[in-house]
């Protein structure tokens, strides 16, 4: 077993009624961005929380690098993680923050300064912690993972509030933690954040894992687009010719599954209006809407565009 | 990267030097919040202004029998060890050069009682009822001189706890038991005093021996009588007088010669001591008939001086630095759980166990520290500022000082400590200060405003038994007093109450340890 590697086998956990694991398991395998894809309440900060040893689950295990979390010596050596980056004391400086960890895991100060130039924090390093902007702890928190220099980096939502500019730099960070053979674990439910820098992608929904291929495979379907003034109407009937759709505005439908042809066909025999018909390649997003379509209708009556 | 040189996983470093990065970063952890170290030189800071404006809100004024009343306090004699003692009765006796043996008979003991309490004035309350109280006492006494607190040994017959030998007002050993008619005699050999008693005149028992170390040649001996203030029917306590009947009277040894001379010894107005009347003597044919008041034993009776020792002022600025101590100690761990910071500290430190004893070592040492310096900056503080308003502050000595100090200090860290683990389990500030401030600080607060029995038990069975420490009132199995709460003794001897307190404080550990390994962070 590669020391780069997380492991997670047959998880299940339950919180009073509701089951927020049923049986999650995938592998995030080293020198790969892994893209951990699900909408909010999905259970992708619980799989994490129970990877790092602060969940207990009812039954399975997570692995990283072969070895339990709670018997990983000095953990921030071997794993990496950012959960919440809003978690800091608010009036300790930054560099304090990182200072704690450090000797948590006796790794010298020089490592601190080290991280803090890396994630472009040095300026900021006497600074409270408090007074900085989301994006700014998204690269403490980054800092942090970073710490230890380990094997494996786990980032659940590093992309909140980040500005553009910041956005850009952490999909670089990605790509380079994953090119030194760093396994990388990056949760989102923001598809276009991870399209292009994820080599893999597992996808979670009310607990079960929908999806666990490489990107190439998800991403080789088309997508129909329809410009239709009866979205509702069309829908229902290129559902029952077998087709799946997502409403993707007022008056544009997108299908998969189906031809083009075999839309326009559909929609003939039945009598429904549409104004054009066009054909794209699939994205990252259409994939997760396709996989995450039966949960979100499920809790909300009707798809939803984010 | 690592990926290849990593160290291998699980025990790779011994379990000591992990503890101690554990508590680096804790210690990191507390001293980079700069309102955390500043709430506690705060707290030590307000201990000591607070003991320093109750100390001066306490003046005690010395009144005389006319009414005049002025500031400072009674005389009370400061004995060979340092303490205070009673030392007021009536003698008879003369001046013996050398080694020597006096023996005596004591054919009666007799006493009464007071009817009015020690409040009123012995010229105002006259009357009287017969009671011989327990530890009334007449024998034979030998001291170097009569100044008050000074050395002495002296062998006598008491009220109700039999044959006594003692010396220097703390020292004791019981002879037979029962009461007058009996012999007693007391002998001198170099420094060496000893003390022996005999139902018949002829079989002598030797009860014990003293040394006093620098006793000159020539020492004052004497028959004496006394009879201590007596509880028994008054809490205020009620004044006595016993009379003892001696005969057979024999000095062996360089006796002064001539006749005998009576002396009232600390029966005056400026002693503190509370005496019925003057004592004195009169020969009844071969018999020699004495009646004294007052008592030859450490003093006790708080309720004539005041209660103040060298700690008294202290509680309630201790509550105050505790309850900013507790916010800080509470701080500690939930201000962790409020910004989720606590699943950071659980991921780099899995552990938790060794996060929360790591945790707990840090605050008890601040908590530590801050009291001791507290309480070593507010006590000679105290002391003085009492003295300076003319009340009496019972001595205490090195010893004594340096346990309230380390008990002050350890009673801080320890209720410190309690609290993280409130917070531990309750996860929130609120609640964790809430409940650290009812558990730890409200019975002591209830405490200082009644004195009931159940008051007593709060001292005894709740965290409050940890200010037992403060204790500094001398007691004594010499003197039967009510040693009760409300005569400021605290019903626990300081470090048993430390030991509640502990074992309090290891309850709530235990649970935060169980709490935060079974719950999810």
């Amino acid at each position: 077993m590669n020391e780069a590697t997380i492991e997670v086998t047959g998880l299940r956990k339950r919180y009073g009624p509701t089951l927020a694991l049923d049986g999650v398991s995938f592998t995030a395998p080293p020198g790969k961005v892994t893209g951990f894809i699900g909408p909010n309440g999905a259970g992708k900060s619980t799989t994490i929380r129970v990877i790092l040893g602060l969940d207990e689950p009812d039954e399975g295990r997570a692995w990283v690098g072969g070895h339990a979390y709670q018997a990983l010596n000095h953990p921030l050596r071997h794993v990496g993680a950012l959960v919440d980056a809003a978690a800091v004391q608010p009036s300790r400086t930054a560099r304090n923050h990182l200072l704690w960890l450090a000797r948590s895991q006796r790794l010298d100060a020089g490592r601190v300064d080290s991280v803090l130039g890396q994630v472009g924090l040095t300026a900021a390093a006497r600074r409270k912690a408090g007074g900085f902007s989301l994006g700014m702890r998204q690269r403490l928190g980054i800092a942090a993972a970073l710490l230890g220099d380990p094997p494996v980096v786990i980032l659940d939502e590093p992309f909140n509030g980040m500005d553009p500019e910041g956005i850009v730099w952490m999909r670089a960070l990605l790509r380079t933690l994953a090119t030194e053979g760093r396994a990388v674990l990056v949760s989102s439910h923001l598809m276009s954040e991870l399209q292009g820098i994820a080599d893999h992608i597992v996808a979670i929904g009310r607990g079960k894992i929908l999806a666990d291929a490489a990107i190439e495979e998800l991403l080789t379907g088309e997508q129909v687009l329809l410009q239709t003034p009866a979205p509702a109407e069309a829908a229902q009937v290129l559902q029952r010719a077998g087709g799946a759709t997502t409403v993707l505005d007022d008056s544009t439908l997108g299908i998969s599954a189906l031809s083009a042809r075999q839309v326009v066909e559909a929609l003939g025999r039945s009598g429904v209006a549409f104004a054009e018909v066009s054909t794209r390649r699939a994205t990252l997003e259409d994939v997760y809407f396709q996989l995450t379509n039966e949960e979100t209708e499920f809790r909300t009556g009707t798809a939803v565009r984010r | 990267m690592t990926t290849t040189t990593a160290p291998p996983a699980a025990a790779g470093t011994p379990e000591r030097a992990r503890f101690t990065a554990v508590l680096r970063a804790e210690w990191t952890k507390f001293r980079t919040v700069r309102g955390w170290v500043i709430a506690p030189v705060m707290a030590a800071v307000l201990c000591v202004l607070f003991t320093y404006l109750v100390a001066n809100g306490t003046h005690t004024d010395y009144c005389t029998g006319t009414g005049d009343c002025t500031p400072g306090h009674a005389f009370v004699p400061t004995g060979p060890d340092g303490q205070a003692v009673a030392d007021s009765y009536y003698t008879v006796g003369r001046q013996l050069t050398g080694d020597g043996t006096i023996t005596t008979r004591i054919t009666t003991l007799t006493g009464v009682t007071s009817t009015a309490p020690t409040s009123v004035a012995p010229s105002q309350a006259r009357q009287t009822r017969p009671g011989l109280t327990p530890w009334a006492k007449a024998g034979i006494l030998l001291r170097p001189s009569t100044r008050q607190g000074s050395a002495y040994a002296a062998v006598m017959a008491t009220g109700g706890h039999g044959d006594r030998f003692q010396y220097n007002y703390g020292h004791d050993h019981a002879g037979r038991p029962g009461r007058a008619p009996r012999w007693l005699r007391l002998t001198r050999t170099g420094n060496t005093l000893a003390g022996y008693d005999s139902a018949d005149g002829t079989t002598w028992t030797r009860i014990g021996t003293a040394h006093l170390a620098g006793l000159p040649a020539t020492v004052h001996i004497g028959l004496f009588v006394t009879s201590p203030v007596s509880f028994r029917s008054s809490a205020d306590g009620s004044r006595t007088l016993a009379t003892a009947t001696f005969d057979h009277t024999v000095i062996s040894g360089h006796a002064t010669p001539g006749a005998w001379r009576g002396q009232n010894i600390g029966a005056g107005e400026q002693d503190f001591y509370p005496t019925l009347r003057s004592g004195g003597y009169h020969r009844a044919g071969d018999s020699l008939v004495v009646s004294g008041s007052g008592d030859i034993a450490p003093a006790v009776v708080q309720g004539l001086l005041g209660a103040n020792t060298a700690a008294s002022s202290q509680p309630f600025g201790l509550t105050v630095a505790l309850i900013v101590l507790i916010v800080v100690a509470a701080m500690f761990i939930t201000a962790e759980y409020r910004r989720g910071l606590i699943r950071i500290t659980f991921a780099a430190i899995p552990g938790r166990g060794r996060v929360l004893a790591a945790k707990a070592v840090v605050i008890g040492a601040v908590a530590f520290v801050i009291a001791a310096v507290a309480a070593a900056a507010s006590i000679p503080l105290g002391e003085h500022v009492l003295h300076a308003n003319g009340a009496y502050v019972f001595p205490a000595g090195a010893l004594t000082v340096v346990r309230i100090i380390a008990g002050t200090a350890a009673l801080s860290a320890i209720t410190a400590i309690a609290v993280l683990a409130v917070g531990a389990i309750t996860r929130k500030s609120a609640a964790a200060v809430a409940g650290g401030i009812l558990v730890f600080v409200l019975p002591s607060l209830i405490g200082s405003l009644g004195s009931g029995g159940a008051v007593t038990w709060l001292y005894r069975l709740s965290p409050a038994a940890g200010l037992s420490v403060l204790q500094a009132l001398p007691r004594s199995a010499l003197v039967d007093y009510p040693y009760t709460f409300g005569n400021g003794y605290y019903p626990l001897a300081p470090w048993a109450g430390l030991g509640v307190l502990a074992a309090w404080a290891a309850l709530a550990l235990a649970i935060a340890a169980v709490v935060l390994r079974r719950r999810d962070a």
